[in-house]
């Protein structure tokens, strides 16, 4: 009775029905030229009950496997597709972003070591050659994985070209302000302007290469099954008229084999639309919890980066050029905008990841103690007062610094953006499973139905012999 | 009418000249002081170093008096003065990376000031200005530098917006080359080279109105960048003040002055054309400056390593 319906549901109207071949010729009367050749004896042998039966077999059995192939093939792709987000793409979009961070890291730690000349602490020293290792050591690694592209593997091998040679500029600079010669400060300010306009902006092409990649992975894995789903409501259609048709002429009210058929069919149906949704919300969170945020994160982290660059440099090279003022400027500008802009510190906290929401706001805190901090540094200097500018600024191992606010707020992103890493994979890490055992489910339960169809419809047609 | 004004200047200035090496220059409200408005013009006991002017006389500014007035006044009691200076300029006003202190012989004029005003040399807050800040500050209100020490040449038009003081210096363009070049005249070290210059300095400037032949220019905010780009092989040349160019190879054994020098001009310390007490007085400690030995001193201290001889460098 359930199928009755389900099929009478389906069905089109019962004054049209009964004619599973939409065949005007083959309603009774003959033809005036009989056509031959295989279609025409196709047309013939449907003519009879039987050979009617044994039409509805076969396209229902190809239905049938049509969708299983379809179901499963689409759920596969979109399992490899999570795989490759959550394993592949998204660790190297992440390395991008890092060599990024890295290097813009070296270039503001470069600059406060050269202000701080012989009383350089060792711990800064330290971090500037970290900063180099980690960009030397993520180079090779994100030209190793099997997702970067010929374009990321050319400007990658260009990277790890540019490289020694900024580190060679720096210890240039390094080593002739140690002699006291103010040409140091042309050095390092040539270093500088080397990272930001040729480096960087290579990294740069790269980080947005992988994100164009990772973006294409995400849209692939959260991509609706359309085919399978159309095909599975429309093998749920055929089967049910199959079963209505049956009714009439036999008065039988169930097919079991039809029955199981519907069933196994309906099953797959459900079990594609609720894993589609399922995955979908999945990836969902992992983008607005993790990738979304990230990029926000990692834009902002470079900004300010690069903000604390200028603010050293133009202690560095006041009275020789007036671009890091400037550059400071724009930067700040940026930051401080309000939670609409992009790229404002502001914007990070309007709708933060749950996991990192508080590290967001402890970074929001020190971020403004830096800005005011640099703004009573930058009283100072208007006062011509340089030794104070200079120790409001950056000095060895005090924490009342613009320097030491500045780092502050550094770790409290970095450890917001471990968060927004680790939220992501909570949520991405599953979906490639999820959407594998969907692929094998829809094609077993695709199997079951076509064995259901055979069997059912090979019980009418044992009638006939 | 104006060159009947300089050669006024020119006779009024060697009278003053030989006041001060008879030893009354030093005295305060000194030797300027009767003479009331009349011009100084300090190069005039030395025709061989005059300066070419172009349509007006960059050597000569108010007479040295020591008297009182408005500017003065603010400083005494504001306690320190400040002076605008450069940090990167070898020799003339540098950052010392080891004692970060800033140095250099326009320090030394700087503080020479700050002890005839203040009695005491320390009393003194070096500023460091940009380049192209320079005239700006000196017309700001309020005004947040007292005056200018900063290798600043004197040109007409900057006379038309601030005061000068008297020479203390006088440069010329130079080129800085790479010895291994071998350049004898200013034609060989530019032609067909790539020449750099200080971004809208007179060198800057002079290269644009005749190239000397170079195949191309290469523009910096900052000599300095020049010297590295040439230590790094992308510039052979730099055309730059004397002054600077010293500094240059002051820092790069490697480099020379290569070729004559020309187009003259003088270095003086810039103030608000307001402040005439403060440039009276400016210019009193420059002739003291002079007769004491002590510019003597800070030439052989800072720059006769690098100069050589000071005698084409003196402004009297």
């Amino acid at each position: 009775m359930a199928a009755q319906t389900q099929g009478g549901v389906r069905a089109p109207s019962p004054t049209r029905a009964p004619e599973p071949v939409p065949d005007p010729g083959a309603d009774g009367r003959l033809p005036v030229g009989r056509p031959s050749g295989p279609l025409a004896r196709l047309r013939s042998a449907s003519r009879t009950p039987p050979g009617r039966l044994r039409t509805a077999l076969a396209g229902l059995v190809a239905l049938a496997l049509l969708f299983g192939v379809t179901a499963a093939w689409q759920s596969a792709q979109r399992s490899a597709a999570a795989r490759q987000l959550a394993s592949r793409s998204e660790p190297l979009s992440q390395d991008a972003a890092e060599i990024y961070r890295s290097l813009a890291d070296a270039d503001a730690t470069a600059a406060a070591g050269f202000l701080m000349a012989s009383a350089e602490p060792p711990e800064v020293r330290k971090r500037y050659q970290d900063d180099l290792a980690t960009a030397a050591r993520l180079i090779p690694q994100a030209a190793a994985r099997s997702g970067a592209s010929a374009d990321a593997q050319r400007q990658l091998a260009v990277l790890g070209e540019q490289l020694p040679r900024y580190a060679g500029l720096v210890e240039t600079a390094r080593a002739i302000n140690r002699e006291g010669l103010p040409l140091g400060g042309a050095y390092l300010r040539y270093a500088s302007n080397y990272l930001q306009t040729s480096v960087l902006p290579n990294a740069q092409r790269i980080a947005d290469g992988e994100a164009a990649a990772l973006d294409g992975d995400y849209d692939a894995a959260a991509a609706v099954p359309w085919a399978a789903l159309v095909l599975g409501v429309l093998l749920l259609g055929a089967l049910g008229r199959q079963q209505v048709l049956l009714f009439r002429r036999t008065n039988r009210v169930f097919n079991p084999g039809l029955l199981t058929a519907t069933a196994a069919v309906l099953a797959a149906l459900a079990w594609t639309a609720v894993g589609t949704v399922s995955a979908g919300t999945d990836l969902h969170r992992a983008r607005t919890q993790g990738i979304d945020p990230l990029r926000d994160l990692n834009r902002v982290r470079v900004e300010a980066l690069q903000a604390h660059t200028a603010e050293n440099l133009d202690l560095v090279s006041r009275g020789a050029t007036e671009a890091f003022k400037e550059r400071w400027d724009a930067l700040a500008r940026t930051l401080t905008a309000s939670a609409r802009d992009t790229g404002s510190v502001a914007g990070l906290l309007a709708a933060p990841p749950e996991r990192a929401r508080q590290q967001l706001a402890d970074a929001r805190r020190w971020f403004d103690e830096w800005q005011q901090r640099h703004a009573e540094a930058a009283r100072l200097d208007a006062e011509g007062r340089y030794e104070e500018t200079l120790s409001k600024t950056l000095a060895p191992g005090r924490d009342d610094t613009a320097e030491a606010a500045f780092n502050a707020a550094g770790q409290q992103w970095a450890q917001a953006g471990r968060a927004e890493q680790a939220a992501f994979d909570a949520a991405a890490g599953g979906v490639d499973g999820t959407l594998a055992v969907q692929a094998a489910a829809t094609a077993l339960l695709a199997a079951l139905a076509v064995g259901g169809t055979v069997r059912g419809l090979g019980r009418r047609l044992a009638e006939y012999r | 009418m104006r060159r009947r004004r300089a050669r006024t200047g020119t006779l009024l200035a060697a009278a003053a000249l030989l006041a001060g090496l008879l030893g009354t220059g030093g005295s305060a409200a000194g030797a300027g002081g009767p003479r009331g408005e009349a011009l100084v013009h300090a190069a005039a006991a030395a025709p061989r170093n005059a300066v070419q002017g172009e349509n007006c006389d960059t050597g000569t500014s108010l007479p040295p008096r020591q008297q009182v007035g408005a500017r003065i006044q603010e400083i005494r009691k504001r306690g320190y003065l400040i002076v605008g200076v450069d940090q990167s300029a070898y020799n003339w006003g540098y950052r010392d990376s080891q004692t970060g202190r800033i140095e250099g012989f326009d320090i030394d004029l700087a503080r020479a000031v700050a002890r005839s005003i203040l009695g005491d040399p320390d009393k003194v807050r070096l500023k460091t200005v940009a380049t192209a800040d320079r005239v700006k500050l000196l017309q700001a209100q309020p005004q947040t530098v007292d005056l200018i020490a900063r290798a600043m040449t004197i040109t007409c038009d900057r006379l038309a917006q601030i005061s000068f003081s008297a020479p203390y210096f006088r440069v010329s363009q130079r080129v800085v080359a790479p010895k291994a070049a071998h350049a004898r005249s200013v034609a060989e070290a530019l032609g067909g080279k790539r020449v750099c210059a200080a971004l809208n300095s007179s060198s800057h400037n002079e290269l644009k109105a005749d190239p000397h032949g170079a195949a191309s220019v290469v523009t910096p905010d900052n000599q300095l960048d020049c010297l590295v780009l040439m230590e790094l092989g992308e510039a052979d040349a730099t055309l730059s003040d004397s002054s600077l160019a010293a500094a240059m190879v002051a820092q790069d054994q490697t480099m020379e002055l290569a070729g004559e020098s020309f187009l003259p001009t003088y270095m003086g310390v810039g103030m608000n054309k307001n402040d005439t007490d403060l440039v009276g007085w400016v210019n009193q400690v420059l002739v003291d400056w002079r007769n004491s030995g002590a510019w003597q001193a800070s030439y052989d201290r800072w720059l006769r390593p690098g100069m050589g001889d000071p005698g084409p460098y003196r402004p009297w």
